[in-house]
């Protein structure tokens, strides 16, 4: 048994080659029957039992060729042969690769596939006509080579299987088949060269292409199935073989490794999709409103998951070493809470605004000390917090903007009108509906989409009252701005105030006071856009630019009070920097009074005996900033949710409930349910995450914060939708706009980046918090570690790399680059537009040559209706229609036209160019088959 | 994930992960869709490999298909028969294709197929008209159905035949912002 199988082993090596062989091109296709032949030589002494029912099959064969059957009744009775003979086969020499169950189940399914694809469409009716062209070839030599060649015959049989294996795979085949049969005479004796190995590697490596790309081909299932079987069945077969020379054992263990990791790639693929969570709840949105609000949805989920990495940084790398390396809470000023607040360190309300205990605690950026290194790891305190700040910034750019490049490569360029009523007619329909309401929601919106269409096709635009409109567009954009403006003003003016009363001391105001400022930049953001929906009634715009009017608008107005917020900020920043000198200055009198005091009095007592919460301070601006944004981030949270529970919820129930005693329909009139606001919520959430890149800096809570906050929000809003929204009235698509909210996100990462950074590089850190203090900037860490922690040659070439003399020619490089791929995508573009022109040039041209060729087809039509009107007038039948169809096929081709008709297109007694489309149907058949 | 799970067979799991474009959890979630459409027609047991199909009429009650206008077309043009019956190859396949990972190409060429309705692989103006009644549930009157039909072969036929061929179909909508996001299921 294993010496049989050894042999087979080979013999099935020396099939592949040359089924290879004939793939490629087929001239290496002697040397290696030569070598078969020898191997048919053990088989025929092998066993007498098989050859006999090889010649049986043989004259099987021969008396079907003799009786001159059906095509694919002669087809079928060879497969059953082959199978006979395999399974005799089968259970002499394979016994090892496979057990003969599996096999019969494989051909099995072969089989039926065979069938069912008979039943299928032309191309597939080809490719089995050309399988049988060559069966019946090999066939007919095989009778006539006599029994010299039986056993020849026999490996033919067995080739020929494997050849059935590729044409199924690919139509294009079938030539190279035809060449290989032809050749198949001539054999002279050599070994496997080395370029047959390489051929079959390619042959091997073709396979494994053919299973990547399986999944993206057009095929049935059934057919992909088998099809992977095969290609899996061939390569386990054949990789063995390859490694016959040196390096064998280097490709055997290659091929396993690749196995191994194709194996832990498809584990972790499975492992990820898993991990994404919120799957099935967007997916239940989706199915009832629709791709866009799940838009929104999906976005908070991309959203939470940076979020997750920021925290994790900011969490890893810079709360949890300083909780557990840094020196504890109480060991110095910066770690405690000062005497005049301790009494009320740990009130609720204090700790609502993160002051007390809160504000003295890893949260914020007073707490950290400034030790180079802490802990048993000597753990580099301020440079992580320097570059975690700095790596967060880095990571949301890069995520940002890959995520943009992605999605604008997933658009394509879609931006030409050239398909307006195409791309209405087949990609309106957003397929993921699931949802009657919303269905009947997309069906009107579709209907309206193709009225407004038709009518601004019928008519270029007629104007009623440009002027009107002009100057009502006008008056909109100065409202506008006027609010905005307003709103501007308001938060100056408030947080200057609230500056006044945290001068005063916060206890002495009420709460409205203490909170003002977040109050009213959430109540502007909540009303605003309220305001400009009703001032754009004004315009009259089409829905879809008054949408992007809208959020433009919206985001101007966010943007303004953002910027407002920390300009006031900024004043605050320098109030507390004077505040800070002037406490600097105190304390050194206040160290100096201590120093002389205690020394004054006992010599023998260690000289500072003073309580670290006793130790007056400096107003540390940074831990200032750093509340005023969580503050911020909260009060915008809350308003948030409150909006929602009482905008949309109260109003559902109460629509609900009070509909049955009401003088008119509530659902369907005036208050009614709320819809989604997607671009809204996708805004509000843009800026949310400004404000959280704009103060992580200063306080690295906040990515932790906004964790939590976005995973309520997720499980707030999922359920606020699918229990008191109903389905947008305009369904607007989802897709077009993802790349607009994520350039919108872009700007505010920018816009956001650029204070944080302003105040890193201009601003001196405070002397006596934060992980800078005691330092004149805050990158000076970097030159610090530098310069102790790295060889004195490297920062020797750091800063030979850093001198203008590099740094300049090096930005001019970057500049010219980008310069020079700006310029190289312009001419893309062009050449783009180009070739769209040539396009529809050549378009036009063919049209008119149809046309012509249309009308030519068309007069001797006419005419051969006449002839047979004329010849067969008399006689007139059922069958006159047949006829004339026939003739009208048959007369284009052989007839010159000799009249000219005048009745042209408008003849509606028949089709002018049926025979026409018959011909071009056939011709495209196949180029859809290959796709 | 499940390791018990005896419907499939680890290789068949396999073979699906590697013709589709689902997980293997995914593609028993399939399962479980496909056994509840027909529960006393589909076994629970795969691993034989049982010739077994569903009719048209369950399955295009899916809450999935269920408003689609065209869903008929769709499950028709990837069932084997052309008549709608689909066995679980088949119906993995329609969602493998109408999934958010499948090429642009792949769904081109179904795309093509559901909007063809009388199947001569061409997209006519019948098919067009048809498409255009689906989609507006027939509020158009026929002179603009007819107008926007027009302009639809217009717009995209390319090689002047007055008809789309799938070249046609294709160009047209390799280009469109909105195909990959409308054109797919989730399951």
């Amino acid at each position: 048994m294993p010496r049989d199988s050894l042999i087979a082993s080979d013999n099935d090596a020396d099939i592949t080659l040359e089924f290879e062989g004939g793939e490629e091109g087929g001239h290496k296709e002697r040397r290696h029957r030569e070598k078969r032949r020898d191997g048919s030589k053990d088989r025929r002494k092998r066993g007498n039992g098989r050859r006999r029912q090889g010649s049986r099959s043989v004259e099987r064969e021969n008396e079907e060729e003799r009786v001159g059957e059906r095509e694919k009744e002669r087809k079928r009775r060879v497969k059953k042969d082959q199978e006979a003979k395999k399974r005799d086969k089968e259970e002499g020499d394979r016994a090892q690769t496979r057990s003969e169950k599996t096999a019969k189940a494989k051909k099995n399914i072969k089989n039926e596939k065979r069938r069912r694809s008979e039943k299928e469409g032309e191309a597939g009716e080809r490719t089995e006509k050309g399988k049988k062209k060559v069966q019946s070839a090999k066939k007919e030599k095989s009778v006539n080579h006599g029994t010299k060649d039986k056993t020849h015959e026999e490996k033919k049989k067995k080739r020929k299987k494997v050849l059935e294996t590729s044409s199924e795979q690919e139509t294009s085949e079938e030539d190279s088949e035809d060449k290989e049969d032809s050749e198949d005479e001539e054999v002279k004796p050599e070994s496997l060269s080395p370029e047959e190995l390489e051929k079959l590697k390619e042959a091997v490596d073709d396979k494994k292409k053919l299973i990547q790309s399986l999944r993206g081909k057009p095929w049935p299932m059934k057919k992909k199935l088998v099809t992977l079987r095969e290609s899996q069945e061939f390569l386990e077969k054949y990789e063995g073989a390859l490694g016959k020379g040196k390096g064998r054992k280097l490709y055997a263990y290659k091929v396993m490794m690749m196995k191994k990791w194709m194996k832990f790639q498809r584990d972790f693929e499975n492992f990820k999709t898993a991990c994404i969570p919120w799957e099935m709840k967007i997916k239940e949105i989706e199915s009832h409103f629709g791709s866009s609000v799940a838009s929104y949805f999906i976005f908070l989920r991309w959203m939470y998951g940076i979020n997750m990495i920021l925290f994790g940084l900011t969490f890893g790398l810079v709360m949890v070493p300083e909780a557990l390396m840094g020196r504890p809470y109480g060991s110095i000023p910066r770690k405690t809470v000062p005497r005049a607040e301790e009494a009320s360190a740990m009130d609720f309300a204090v700790l609502w605004d993160f002051g007390g205990y809160a504000q003295y605690s890893v949260l914020f950026y007073g707490f950290y000390s400034n030790q180079r290194a802490i802990g048993w790891l000597k753990f580099r305190m301020p440079l992580s917090y320097f570059l975690v700040g700095v790596g967060t910034v880095a990571y949301s750019y890069m995520v940002v903007i890959r995520t943009m490049a992605r999605n604008a490569n997933e658009s394509g360029v879609g931006d030409d009108n050239s398909f307006n009523f195409s791309w209405k007619m087949f990609t309106s329909w957003d397929y993921l509906i699931g949802n009657p309401e919303t269905a009947d929601n997309k069906f009107a919106s579709i209907t309206t989409s193709f009225k407004e269409a038709i009518l601004e096709e019928q008519e270029s635009r007629k104007d009623d009252n440009i002027h009107l409109t002009r100057f009502l567009r006008v008056l909109a954009n100065f409202l506008v701005l006027c609010c905005l403006a307003g709103s501007g003003y308001l938060i100056y003016f408030v947080v200057r105030r609230s500056q006044k009363f945290a001068l005063d001391g916060l206890e002495n105001h009420t709460w409205w006071e203490r909170n003002e400022v977040n109050m009213v930049m959430s109540l502007l953001g909540m009303f605003c856009p309220m305001l400009f929906d009703v001032i754009s009634t004004l315009e009259n715009y089409h829905p879809r630019v008054a949408l992007q009017w809208q959020l433009g608008r919206i985001f101007a107005l966010f943007l303004g009070n953002l910027y407002t917020f920390i300009i006031a900020l900024m004043d605050e920043i320098n109030v507390k920097r004077d505040e800070e000198k002037i406490v600097k200055f105190n304390i050194t009198m206040w160290e100096a009074s201590l120093y002389n005091g205690t020394v004054s009095e006992n010599f023998t007592a260690p000289p500072i005996t003073i309580h670290p919460a006793d130790v007056p301070r400096g107003p540390c601006w940074e831990t200032m900033v750093g509340q005023e944004f969580v503050r911020l981030i909260i009060s915008d949270t809350m308003t948030t949710y409150i909006t929602l529970l009482i905008g949309d919820f109260l109003r559902a129930v109460l629509v609900r409930f009070l509909n049955h005693c009401w003088c008119w329909d509530l659902e369907a009139g005036f208050p009614s349910y709320s819809e989604f606001d997607v671009s809204g919520n996708v805004l509000g959430l843009i800026f949310n995450q400004g404000m959280i890149w704009m103060g992580a800096f200063y306080a690295p809570c906040l990515p932790a914060l906004n964790v939590l906050r976005l995973h309520v929000s997720m499980y707030l809003q999922c359920w606020a939708v699918m229990c008191c929204n109903v389905p947008q009235e305009r369904v607007f698509k989802a897709s077009g706009s993802n790349n607009f909210y994520m350039a919108m996100l872009l700007v505010i990462l920018f816009l956001s980046t650029l204070p944080a950074i302003y105040t890193i590089v201009t601003i001196p850190p405070s002397f006596d918090c934060g992980p800078f203090s005691g330092k004149n900037r805050m990158f000076d860490v970097i030159q610090e570690t530098l310069e102790s922690d790295f060889p004195a040659w490297f920062s020797k070439v750091f800063s030979y790399a850093s001198n203008p003399g590099l740094v300049l020619p090096f930005i001019l490089l970057m500049v010219l680059a980008i310069y020079y791929l700006q310029s190289t995508s312009k001419s893309y573009k062009e050449a783009n537009v180009e070739l769209k022109k040539k396009l529809q040039m050549q378009n036009e041209e063919n049209k008119k040559k149809n046309k012509k060729a249309a009308q030519k087809a068309l007069m001797d039509l006419e005419e051969a209706r006449k002839v047979a009107l004329e010849s067969a007038g008399h006689q007139r039948n059922n069958n006159a229609s047949y006829q004339g169809q026939q003739a009208r096929e048959m007369q284009p081709a052989t007839r010159v036209p000799r009249t000219i008709n005048h009745r042209s297109h408008g003849n509606p007694g028949y089709l002018p160019n049926f025979p026409l489309q018959n011909e071009t149907m056939i011709r495209r058949a196949p180029s859809l088959q290959r796709h | 994930m499940g390791n018990k799970q005896t419907i499939f067979t680890d290789e068949q799991l396999d073979a699906y992960q590697d013709c589709t474009f689902f997980t293997r959890k995914e593609i028993l979630r399939l399962h479980g869709r496909y056994h509840e459409l027909a529960p006393h027609l589909v076994p629970m047991d795969y691993t034989t490999e049982p010739d077994c199909k569903i009719p048209l009429a369950l399955i295009v009650n899916m809450p999935e298909l269920k408003e689609n206008p065209f869903r008929n077309r769709i499950v028709e043009s990837f069932s084997e028969d052309g008549m709608g019956n689909l066995s679980f190859n088949e119906f993995v396949d329609m969602f493998s294709v109408l999934s958010e990972t499948a090429p642009r190409e792949l769904k081109a060429i179904y795309a093509f197929k559901i909007y063809d309705f009388n199947v001569d692989n061409f997209l006519c103006k019948e098919d067009l008209e048809k498409t255009l009644n689906r989609l507006t549930k027939e509020e158009l009157t026929p002179e603009e159905v007819d107008l926007v039909c027009e302009k639809t072969i217009e717009e995209a036929d390319l090689d002047g035949d007055s008809k789309l061929s799938f070249a046609d179909f294709e160009n047209m909508i390799t280009r469109a912002p909105d195909f990959l996001s409308t054109f797919h299921i989730r399951i």
